[in-house]
């Protein structure tokens, strides 16, 4: 049997017997990334909704930072966040680095970017008479964002299955960040590395298989939602 | 979307508590910086819960190459640093960034290559006329380029040969050793390793050892001390407690018998209390 054959079986032997420390780590994987998300959630939407919808001098640059953003290596971001997190670096007195709060953080920059872009494109899909016939209708400026957001959810799901995925597999900014350790800042992709180092390849293997299989899981729930809703 | 946002404050809320739950107080926790070849070999995920249990301290490994393990050590950033560069880590304690410097174990470098040997190289007794060979061959050698303890070992014998090595036979992978390893199974290619690495990789790799046993291939790993003057934060109390607990004699007695069970032989001899110039 090959070695992804290999693999795969010594995935489902530690899920099946509830391997501790995989579970441990695939639910600080989890755990980060969807906190990550959310947060992202909240600061990508309200900014990327007003970006969509106002207009002032300097705009195209912003939005074209915004899509930049998008792209951002999470190496590069793992690097200045870390620098900035080090004991004696500008927000070294909160302690951080080398934590999962950390990497929240971390991933909180990759993630932010890419719903602020998104939402930016999904709410500006709306077409303009519809804006405009909210607003004769005596909409107020809040009301009428909001309208724009629920005409745009569908969208803006695929926002969030795009941060997910970009946070849940990013592994430089983890690495920086987290350090890695044992117990308490391995995810899955950062032990995916240090199994890899070590030759354990059908471990790594796994721990791949395992994290496929989350992103999986969670875009077929979101996607779901984003069809019911749809039909 | 009332309902969403209903739904994502709170749980975004519950999340980021869970998350930084745990944060530990600072003073209970030492950074250890260190190399990957001692993460590698799982020897630390042995001793630093060792450590934990007896001293109810929580260590954090950052494990990098030993150049990166010693600048962010010289930089305030770690508390202990387990490193195996004995030239730099002397520079480093010169320079008064680190302290207290003592050997804690040690294992050997070999030189592997393929069993065809182009340069000539098997059973040679000394590691710096087999690079030699190898140079004046031009038989490619893959190198880690990552100023690792490996590398820096590594430049210090071409150094010794004379010889600065470039030119497409001399490739630097940049990387850690495993995947070094496979880029010399690859690539037909010469390569350096330590041999805790080696046994790891055996099954995998069929590139015999050609060359060891020689002094200057000594891999010998010291513990060091951080100064407090490079930074406000770092931990003394706690980078010295690790430091004496590499060196008490129940720990190097867990060195002396690590691996043993894996490989068949120990991948560590613990030296605590000897000096460079015993071994």
């Amino acid at each position: 049997m090959g070695l992804f054959g290999q693999g795969i079986l010594e995935a489902l032997r530690l899920l099946v017997t509830g391997d501790p420390e995989v579970w441990q780590i695939t639910w600080l994987s989890i755990r980060v990334s969807a906190t990550a998300t959310l947060l992202s959630l909240l600061v990508g939407i309200p900014v990327g909704a007003l970006l969509a919808l106002s207009r002032f001098p300097g705009r195209a640059f912003v939005v074209s930072l915004v899509n930049t953003g998008m792209g951002l290596p999470p190496v590069v971001v793992g690097l200045f966040v870390t620098i900035l997190l080090w004991r004696n670096g500008a927000l070294g007195f909160l302690e951080l680095l080398y934590t999962p709060t950390a990497m929240v953080t971390g991933q909180l920059v990759i993630a932010a970017p890419i719903v602020t872009g998104l939402t930016l494109a999904a709410v500006q899909q709306v077409p303009e008479a519809f804006r405009l016939q909210l607003l004769g209708l005596g909409a107020s400026r809040p009301q009428m964002i909001w309208v724009l957001l629920k005409e745009a959810r569908l969208p803006m799901l695929a926002a969030v299955m795009a941060g997910f995925g970009g946070v849940i597999s990013e592994v430089g900014a983890s690495m920086m960040l987290g350090g890695n350790i044992k117990g308490s800042t391995r995810v899955l992709t950062t032990a995916t590395v240090l199994e890899t180092g070590k030759g354990n390849f059908d471990v790594a293997i796994a721990l791949s298989v395992i994290l496929l299989l989350i992103t999986f899981l969670v875009n077929w729930a979101l996607s779901a939602i984003q069809q019911r809703r749809r039909g | 979307m009332s309902r969403f946002f209903a739904i994502v404050w709170p749980l975004a809320g519950a999340l980021l508590l869970g998350v930084s739950g745990h944060a530990e107080t600072q003073s209970n926790v030492v950074i250890l910086s260190t190399t990957t070849s001692t993460q590698d070999s799982g020897l630390l995920d042995v001793l630093v819960p060792m450590f934990e249990r007896k001293t109810g301290l929580t260590v954090k490994t950052i494990s990098v190459g030993t150049g990166q393990a010693l600048a962010l050590a010289a930089r305030g950033e770690a508390d202990v640093t387990l490193a195996h560069a004995p030239g730099v880590e002397r520079k480093y304690v010169e320079d008064g960034k680190m302290s207290n410097r003592r050997l804690v174990m040690y294992n050997d470098f070999v030189l592997i290559g393929p069993p065809e040997d182009p340069a000539r190289i098997k059973a040679l007794p000394s590691a710096v006329d087999a690079l030699k060979r190898i140079a004046e061959s031009q038989s490619r050698f893959v190198s880690r380029g990552d100023k690792s303890g490996t590398h820096v070992l590594e430049q210090g014998l071409w150094k010794q040969a004379d010889i600065e090595p470039r030119g497409a036979w001399y490739i630097e992978s940049g990387q850690g050793m495993g995947q070094t390893l496979g880029i010399a199974n690859d690539r037909r290619a010469y390569t350096l390793t330590d041999r805790g690495t080696y046994l790891a990789f055996a099954k995998r790799v069929d590139l015999p050892i050609l060359v060891e046993k020689d002094r200057p291939l000594l891999n010998i790993y010291s513990v060091m001390e951080v100064n407090p003057a490079n930074g406000p934060r770092v931990n003394v109390a706690g980078g010295k407690a690790f430091a004496e607990f590499m060196l008490a004699p129940e720990t190097q007695a867990v060195i002396k018998a690590f691996g043993v069970d894996r490989y068949g032989q120990p991948l560590f001899v613990p030296v605590a209390g000897k000096k460079d110039e015993d071994l």
